[in-house]
């Protein structure tokens, strides 16, 4: 359980809309994610704020397949 | 229980644009730095910084110092000090173009200089027309500024904390910071970093408010440290709040919108601001929109089941102009309003957006207080920089884009002045033999306590007596009830208790220890509003509609202990020019 934990710390972010939705889908979802799923939403946290931003507005798409299949799912929130 | 010692030259708190300023010029110098941040550096928040930095470059339209200090001594409603003011309109252009020369990639004119832009408030010819003044990085500036400077100092070999939480500021009996007790995220494992200088530039507390636009980390802990340790925090009544904030997330919908031909309506449908300000509309500036907005609401007018909040209408722009001219303005009002803006109206509130007040310090960054005699007296060792600070250059409001400027210009000068004062300080001090007690005994207070509160409930408390009572209209009832409310949350917020005692990233023993911090923060706003019988800036009394200048152009400066007010003169001096004579302040 120790994985939520730092997760939970991870989506903490420097803009707002990302701690919100970000928080949501941890709390909802991610225990239900398979785990190529988890590591692709940990390769997403790697990313700067304003892209990942970008990516879950849906105005750009995420390079690789696992990750925008991941992706559709945090724009479900 | 001993505890780790490292020491270094300097301990920066914070790693937004502010702290990481100061930290690659101290690098740069040839000290050895260390710069705690709570999270990952570039994720401070900063990133979230669009609109740009303001700096007369004259790059676009003619421009020069004299024009933006003016605009920002009337922003600030005359609060503002004017040696500072001075200070960082004269040093803009030079920081600019510093960044530039780190690598910043500034947008551009056809002829290859940095393009600018126009932005509320900055205007030219002593607030004649508007000036475009604005130098961004098209709408992401914070970001390009903040990895613009990570890489800078990795560069320069600043040793980064990264999830590491200050906890308390270390003083000893002459009243000189030493150096801060620090505790890691991913460990819980407890610190001591001495240091001859220590500089905060832990950003705001946005988050005191229910609705605030501000990301989960802005708890204000430097405040929280500074005001146990027996500093005063300055005109902390001062709040800045974005007329156009999402309801229920906090989330902010650009002035934009409304400078495309969107309006707010109140539940009747009523096009509201054109009672409030017939010229202007919706385009007045943002503590008068703000105003009016609560004064719907206030007045029974506003918008949903608990009419408590109005609505920002743009359907009739039509899909085209929404999706080119306001981008992603329809993904926020869709995934945090549930609503398509291209169909129905946003429902909005105002938001605290902006802390003016913080930690006093002279132009030079050295925090101040009235201890030792006079009333600004320099608590050596111990710096602030950034929106945790209080120079203070934005008064009882600040200007668009004249933060992102306060962070690099303060920054850049609380630098130079600790490598001055180090000079002169070759040794750490000796630390205190309780240098880590305060920090110890709160977490073993955390860990020991029994059938006490819960901290998220504590902290909604919190957030709903600062919004209910404290927030953009200030009526004299509600804030001494206020006063009262917030008084007693802090009482419970004393002995809140954590279920998980886990030491690996602990979530809630953070959240804990950053209520510590929130709930000073939120006791100095609400004594210092309830105080202060004036309105200006982000401070409007219903009861006193004006600005008094003959009783209240000082500034506020409150005491953790025993929640006392003390007040000091506005420098009303600048450093080479004349001063900028009182005005009604007039748009
Ligand atoms: C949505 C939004 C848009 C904005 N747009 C603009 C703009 O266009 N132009 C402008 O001039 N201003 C703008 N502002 C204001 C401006 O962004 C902020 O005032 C400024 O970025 C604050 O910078 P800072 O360096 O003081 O703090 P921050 O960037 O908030 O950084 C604080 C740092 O302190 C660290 N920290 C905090 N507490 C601790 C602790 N206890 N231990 C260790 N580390 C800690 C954090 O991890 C972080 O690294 C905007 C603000 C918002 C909310």
């Amino acid at each position: 359980m120790k994985e939520m934990e730092r997760l939970s710390w991870r989506c903490r972010r420097g803009l707002l809309e990302l701690d919100i939705v970000l928080g949501r889908f941890v709390e909802r979802d991610y225990a239900g994610l398979d785990e190529m799923q988890k590591a692709a939403f940990n390769a997403l946290l790697d990313m700067p704020d304003t892209v990942l931003w970008d990516m879950i507005a849906g105005r750009q798409d995420a390079s690789e397949g696992e990750q925008q299949a991941l992706l559709e799912k945090i724009r479900a929130v | 229980m001993a505890v780790v010692k490292r020491t270094f030259d300097v301990v920066v708190v914070g790693a937004g644009g502010a702290g990481m300023r100061a930290a690659l010029a101290l690098s740069e110098a040839g000290l050895k730095v260390a710069v705690l941040s709570k999270v990952f550096p570039t994720r401070s928040h900063t990133v979230a910084a669009q609109g740009g930095i303001a700096a007369s470059l004259g790059n676009v339209s003619e421009d020069n110092w004299h024009w933006h200090m003016y605009d920002t001594v009337k922003g600030s409603d005359y609060l503002g000090d004017q040696d500072a003011i001075e200070f960082m309109c004269r040093a803009a252009p030079e920081v600019v173009y510093e960044l530039e020369h780190f690598g910043m990639p500034f947008d551009r004119t056809d002829s290859g200089k940095i393009y600018q832009r126009p932005f509320g408030g900055h205007m030219q010819d002593y607030g004649k027309n508007p000036v475009q003044r604005a130098c961004a990085a098209a709408d992401r500036t914070g970001h390009a500024l903040l990895h613009t400077l990570y890489q800078r100092n990795v560069q320069a070999n600043t040793n980064f904390f990264v999830e590491w939480m200050a906890l308390d500021l270390i003083r000893d009996q002459d009243g000189d910071v030493l150096g801060v007790v620090a505790m890691e995220i991913e460990t819980s494992e407890v610190m001591i970093l001495q240091a001859r200088a220590t500089l905060f530039a832990t950003g705001g507390a946005g988050r005191i408010f229910q609705a605030s636009t501000n990301a989960y980390i802005n708890t204000g802990d430097g405040l929280g440290m500074a005001a146990r340790a027996g500093i005063p925090l300055e005109d902390m009544e001062f709040f800045q709040f974005h007329p156009t904030g999402v309801h229920g997330a906090g989330v902010l919908i650009t002035e934009g919108v409304r400078g495309e031909g969107g309006y707010l309506i109140n539940k009747d449908g009523e096009r509201f601001m054109s009672r409030y300000a017939p010229n202007a509309k919706d385009l007045a500036s943002r503590d008068v929109v703000s105003r009016a907005m609560a004064t719907e609401i206030k007045e029974g007018r506003g918008c949903g089941k608990d009419a408590d909040h109005v609505l920002l209408k743009l359907d009739h722009l039509g899909e085209d102009v929404i999706s080119h001219r306001l981008p992603g303005i329809r993904e926020i009002a869709i995934k945090f309003a549930h609503v398509d803006p291209a169909k129905d109206p946003i429902p909005v509130v105002p938001t605290a957006h902006y802390m003016m007040g913080g930690i006093p310090t002279n132009y030079h960054g050295q925090v101040v207080a009235p201890y030792d005699g006079g009333p600004e007296e320099i608590v050596q060792g111990f710096y602030a920089v950034g929106e945790c600070a209080c120079v203070s250059v934005h008064g009882a409001n600040r200007l668009g884009c004249n933060s992102l400027l306060d962070l690099i210009v303060f920054g850049r000068e609380a630098a130079r002045q600790i490598i001055e004062d180090l000079k002169s300080n070759p040794h750490p001090k000796q630390l205190p033999s309780d240098a880590a007690d305060r920090s110890l005994s709160r977490l073993a207070r955390l860990e020991g306590q029994k059938n006490g509160e819960s901290v998220s409930e504590v902290g909604a408390a919190m957030r709903r007596v600062m919004q209910a009572h404290c927030g953009v209209f200030r009526f004299p009832d509600l804030l001494a009830e206020g006063v009262r409310k917030i008084y007693e949350v802090a009482e419970r917020a004393k002995c809140t208790e954590i279920k998980d005692k886990s030491k690996v990233f602990n979530t809630a023993r953070v959240e804990a220890l950053e209520l510590d911090n929130l709930i000073e923060v939120a006791q100095a706003t609400m004594t210092a509003a309830a105080a202060r019988q004036e309105s200006r800036g982000g401070h409007a009394r219903d009861d006193f509609p004006d600005r008094d200048d003959d009783n209240w152009l000082k500034h506020s400066l409150y005491f953790s202990e025993g929640r006392h007010l003390d007040y000091k003169p506005v420098r009303l001096k600048p450093l080479t020019v004349e001063t900028f004579p009182l005005k009604t302040r007039v748009y």
